[in-house]
């Protein structure tokens, strides 16, 4: 709870965070390991990054000023509500948890003698806060990746918060040591001590500061030029393998325009889906498998296939056999309709998933199918009716063909 | 009926000129801006009925030359245009005052259609459009938190972005429903209102998790 490692750890492996809570709060009571696996594991863990990477054509596009990037206009409050009733119940809990353990050490005579209690006290609470501030900072500043003044570091963006915090953290360090000397009898020394105290850490700072400063910044320089020459790498692996080759088939053809507008169509697909789309869920997820079997249709016959999918589900062993009939519903429209243009909705609403495939053709005589089109019958009607679902064609020869595809999931 | 008047936007000078050799003849391109200075002072200079929007814009994007213009011309439309498809894009330049959304391989007979019908105030749903919509306005509606009539669809105008979602025209969703195309234009512009008011974070946070579904 202090700085997320359980829920790191759990995210990790996989288990509920209360698990790895609980095992380290055993390991802690016995022999106290669990503090230690703790400091290490803060220490070690990378901070997570909860941020969503915009496609690569969208954060090209916001980088070049083409785009503002839209943060969340609209009430976010609840979310933000319930994350501030988190953050608060968890510190409630720390401080509660913290007290009872100091309780019990003294009970138990085991604790510090009662002259040293109270400034330890006061010690650790103020260093906890202005530790955790500085850690709360550090990770706003990763995630913006923004180079930060030294005084940044434990300030961060907190505003006027963070400096209540940090003003309390110091006036708890202070009482600490005044209580700490004043029950020694040395009250008189308070003064030079803090003095001498401040003249220290003003001198470290003034040594350390401008060189630590320099450090972060070429730090962060460094790891964005990294970042860049990788991308640029990518991006012409990416550009070789698909534009180039594409372009050279097209030189080849140049003479067949329907070869040419076929090999320009589906590298237009490959490099939209690169650059705006997703990750590739092609063999999972059902809308994924519609887009594939589209794409291959529209390649192999050269008829554009246009695919709006609504809501998704897990492909399925019958799923499957509805995308196949499906692809041969569009195989027919590109081969028979003679339209210039197959469209495709995929939509999956609760239990129920439905495919459309429409074509503006020619249609055609649903009754009077003759066995020379074996495809709507078997592979469409006959296959969707075998895993449990519905085939339902409709066509006439002004408005073209449409196949329905419905099936409970 | 006189011609409308139609400023083009884009930063490629190439697809501008594209665009003036397609539908030049049908409609009269009255100006045109290649960022988002040069926009605002062409629409603002000559004030047309329709400007037809490039999303990805130097400056800021289309979205920024829509704010700009509709402080001082709220009575402007917009037809966004753009390669993208990205369902930020999309939502984000009709939630920004946009009344229709199409891609650039559109036929240059589609995009007349188009911009007239915006120039009467209608809204321009493409099917991938009509899509995204339904995905943004289904599935997350929590039932009992919704009490108002902005943060969800009615069936009816379900069933007209259905139609449009699998490709029909206004003139075929209208024979298919039984209804008028002025009823279906009735329609999609009462769901393109919801979509430009409703506040409902769900549709914002559906934008952005889209990708991770």
């Amino acid at each position: 709870m202090v700085a997320g490692v359980a829920g790191g750890v759990a995210d990790h492996l996989g288990v509920s965070d209360t698990v790895v809570r609980l095992v380290l709060i055993a390991t802690t009571v016995f022999g106290g390991f669990g503090v230690l696996i703790y400091a290490a594991l803060w220490f070690l863990m990378p901070l997570g990054t909860p941020a969503v990477p915009a496609t690569p054509g969208l954060a090209a596009h916001t980088r070049g000023g083409l785009r503002t990037d839209q943060p969340p206009p609209q009430p976010v409050t609840e979310a933000k509500e319930r994350k501030k009733e988190k953050s608060r119940s968890q510190v409630l809990a720390l401080v509660v948890v913290g007290i009872g353990l100091l309780l019990l050490l003294q009970v138990a005579g085991l604790g510090i003698a009662g002259k040293m209690f109270w400034p330890l006290v006061f010690a650790g609470t103020g260093l906890a806060l202005i530790w955790r501030q500085a850690d709360e900072s550090q990770k706003a500043q990763w995630a913006r990746d923004v180079r930060v003044p030294i005084l940044g570091i434990v300030l961060g963006k907190g505003g006027w918060k963070s400096l209540i915090r940090i003003a309390v953290g110091l006036i708890l360090i202070g009482t600490a040591i005044t209580v700490f000397l004043v029950q020694n009898g040395r009250l008189s020394m308070v003064g030079d001590v803090l003095v001498a105290l401040l003249l220290a850490v003003i001198g470290i700072g003034v040594i350390a500061g401008p060189w630590a400063h320099r450090l972060t910044r070429d730090l962060n320089a460094e790891r964005a030029e990294r970042v860049r020459s990788q991308e640029r790498a990518d991006m012409a692996a990416h550009l070789h393998d698909s534009v180039l080759q594409t372009l050279a088939l097209i030189q080849k053809q140049a003479n067949d325009p329907k070869a040419v507008a076929r090999l320009a169509r589906s590298q237009e697909r490959e490099l939209r889906t690169w650059l705006y789309d997703e990750d590739d869920k092609t063999d999972q997820t059902l809308s994924g498998a519609a887009k594939r079997a589209a794409a291959e249709v529209e390649d192999s016959h050269g008829v554009p296939v246009e695919v709006v999918t609504v809501g998704d589900c897990e492909l399925s062993e019958p799923l499957s056999s509805m995308v196949r009939a499906a692809r041969e519903s569009m195989v027919n429209a590109a081969k028979h309709s003679g339209a210039d243009k197959i469209d495709v909705f995929v939509e999956v609403d609760g239990d129920r998933a439905e495919i459309f495939v429409r074509d503006r053709g020619k249609g055609f005589d649903v009754d009077g199918v003759a066995d020379d089109r074996l495809g709507l019958r078997h592979s469409v009607m006959g296959r969707m009716e075998r895993h449990g679902g519905r085939a339902t064609v409709r066509s006439d020869p002004e408005t073209g063909t449409e196949v329905r595809l419905e099936m409970d999931r | 009926m006189s011609q409308r008047r139609v400023v083009v936007i884009d930063d490629h000078d190439m697809f501008r000129a594209g665009v003036r050799s397609e539908i030049g003849t049908a409609v009269e391109i009255v100006g045109e801006g290649s960022d988002v200075d040069s926009a605002v002072k062409a629409i603002v200079g000559t004030e047309p009925d329709v400007v037809l929007l490039d999303v990805h814009l130097p400056g800021g994007g289309g979205t920024e030359v829509m704010k700009q213009v509709h402080q001082r011309h709220p009575e402007v439309k917009f037809l966004a245009l753009s390669v993208s498809d990205a369902a930020e894009d999309v939502i984000g330049v009709i939630r920004a005052g946009a009344r229709g959304y199409v891609t650039k391989n559109i036929s240059g007979a589609e995009l007349v259609d188009a911009i007239g019908r915006v120039a009467d105030g209608d809204a321009v749903f493409s099917p991938r459009l009509a899509g995204f919509v339904l995905d943004a306005f289904s599935g997350a509606i929590d039932i009992a938190s919704v009490d108002e009539d902005l943060d969800r669809l009615s069936q009816r105008e379900r069933e007209v972005l259905r139609l449009i979602a699998r490709g029909y025209a206004y003139k075929e969703v209208a024979r298919e429903l039984f209804i008028s195309v002025k009823t279906v234009e009735t329609h999609v512009s009462s769901v393109l209102r919801k979509l430009q008011l409703s506040n409902r974070h769900e549709l914002t946070r559906w934008a952005t998790d889209r990708r991770l579904v």
